[in-house]
């Protein structure tokens, strides 16, 4: 066992931990910090990213031990004082996702995005979470709801410079009819 | 997926960690970015004994000008390599080629050194570090040595660097003068490895193609030289028709693998192309 310390969440831990066990099983299990998912352990989906020192990193693929004082925020420490993240609550009102299992990693991976480029194009985000794969969306919501937050971020609550609207997205129906069906 | 138990050391200097290299038992790996080595420890395709991490080691890490070379830190992540100064003004093709590496949560965990010592065939730094003709800093019990970047790739995902030793840092010629440089890669999908991709650094003089440096990658289980694309070029006109006679040379003599990607002769067949394109680019055409 190795003996760590660590801010999660702007708490101070300190634990001991097999070296052999990753951050996001440590983050997981030993705190309790389910928001963070383990999607495909074989680090490509990206649904387990998390930010150390301010970075996003794929959490299956850091040993606990590496993050030994440093400071690690999950997606349940982003949000302040009972509010939702500006990135948080774009993909709530922009619709950008449909099971949510990527979410928490896409959230994690467009504010390290949002922190390096802060008025990113369509193309920009697309690249920017090229590292976080979603299953359902198609990903036109989530680049929606990432230029929505940018835009939110940035002060201007008009959102995306490009369309200047921030009604919700429209969910294209026409490429899902079994929804309007049930509907 | 839990990787198998191991001994775990973090040395904080090199000579901590030569040491923690002799002392690591039968089976003892390097820990860099571990952007490579977890997802194999994951799968238990290794299992080593011990697992040294690099991490805390901060002479390994930056980027620094010495004379008429760039020097890179082994340990300096790919995010860090992005956005340095020197990089960009002397090595531009090492700061297009790392843009292209995986995904930017690999890049702010992934090493330059790390990426060059695992040396897997579809990675893009290696036939970066050949075409600039790079030297590696070697660390080992009886001191230092420098190896050219045509010795260091020796084998598929094997390097120069025998047990015991530690690479420590990148010596990057500043190509001074008026040199262009591009990194044409190809894949299908994000975050997908190179199925094969072109790095040209080309000299240009007096509207003709002075001098130009050719790395291929995955074209063979180390990145290759394209020597025959290099000496067609020397003294060519620059321009489209011409390149495109040199680029034709670029898969002679290589013997690139098939796999689910993509089969050998496409692979040749890709060589060609973005050597073309690559070299184009680089001569500004």
């Amino acid at each position: 066992m190795t003996r760590i310390s660590v801010r999660v969440d702007g708490a101070s831990y300190d634990d001991d931990v097999e070296p052999r066990t990753l951050l996001v099983h440590y983050l997981r299990e030993q705190l309790g910090k389910v928001g963070t998912v383990v999607g495909c352990d074989t680090s490509n989906c990206g649904a387990c990213t998390v930010h150390v020192d301010g970075e996003a990193v794929k959490s299956c693929t850091v040993f606990a031990v590496q993050a030994d004082g440093a400071e690690v925020t999950t997606i349940e420490g982003v949000g302040q004082g009972g509010e939702l993240h500006p990135v948080q609550k774009a993909f709530h009102e922009m619709h950008g996702l449909q099971c949510g299992y990527c979410t928490p990693g896409m959230i994690m991976a467009s504010i390290d995005l949002l922190g390096e480029n802060p008025d990113p194009s369509d193309d920009e985000v697309r690249e920017g979470i090229e590292g976080n794969l979603c299953r359902c969306t198609g990903y036109q919501n989530i680049v929606r709801a990432v230029r929505h937050a940018a835009a939110d971020m940035r002060g201007n609550g008009s959102g995306p410079s490009a369309n200047g609207h921030v009604a919700p997205a429209e969910v294209d129906t026409a490429a899902a009819p079994h929804v309007v069906g049930q509907a | 997926m839990i990787p198998a138990p191991f001994e775990y050391a973090r040395p904080t200097t090199v000579d901590e960690v030569l040491q923690a290299l002799a002392e690591g038992g039968e089976d003892v790996k390097v820990l860099a970015g571990g952007q490579s080595l977890i997802p194999v420890m994951r799968l238990r395709l290794a299992a080593p004994e011990t697992v040294v991490d690099l991490g805390r080691v901060a002479e390994l890490r930056g980027v620094r000008e010495e004379d008429d070379a760039i020097v890179v830190g082994a340990m300096t992540t790919h995010s860090d390599v992005l956005a340095d100064p020197l990089i960009r003004q002397y090595a531009p093709l090492v700061a297009e080629a790392t843009a292209t590496v995986a995904d930017r949560q690999v890049r702010h965990r992934g090493t330059f050194g790390g990426a060059l010592v695992h040396a897997d065939p579809a990675g893009d730094l290696p036939a970066v570090a050949l075409a600039l003709d790079a030297d590696f800093v070697i660390a080992g019990p009886e001191g230092r040595r420098t190896i050219g970047a045509s010795e260091f790739f020796v084998d598929y995902l094997t390097t120069a660097v025998q047990e015991g030793e530690l690479l420590v840092e990148v010596r990057l010629p500043k190509l001074a003068g008026s040199w262009g440089m591009h990194y044409a890669k190809f894949n299908r999908v994000a975050q997908a490895w190179s199925i094969v991709a072109v790095a040209a650094a080309v000299r240009r003089e007096d509207g003709r193609i002075a001098e130009a440096r050719i790395g291929l990658t995955n074209m063979g289980p180390t990145p290759l030289r394209a020597r025959q694309v290099e000496e067609a070029l020397a003294g060519a006109e620059a321009t489209p028709e011409a390149v495109a006679a040199a680029a034709a040379h670029a898969a002679e003599g290589t013997e690139p693998s098939s796999d689910l990607n993509a089969q050998a002769d496409y692979r040749q067949h890709l060589a060609t192309v973005l050597t073309r394109r690559a070299v184009s680019t680089a001569a500004g055409l």
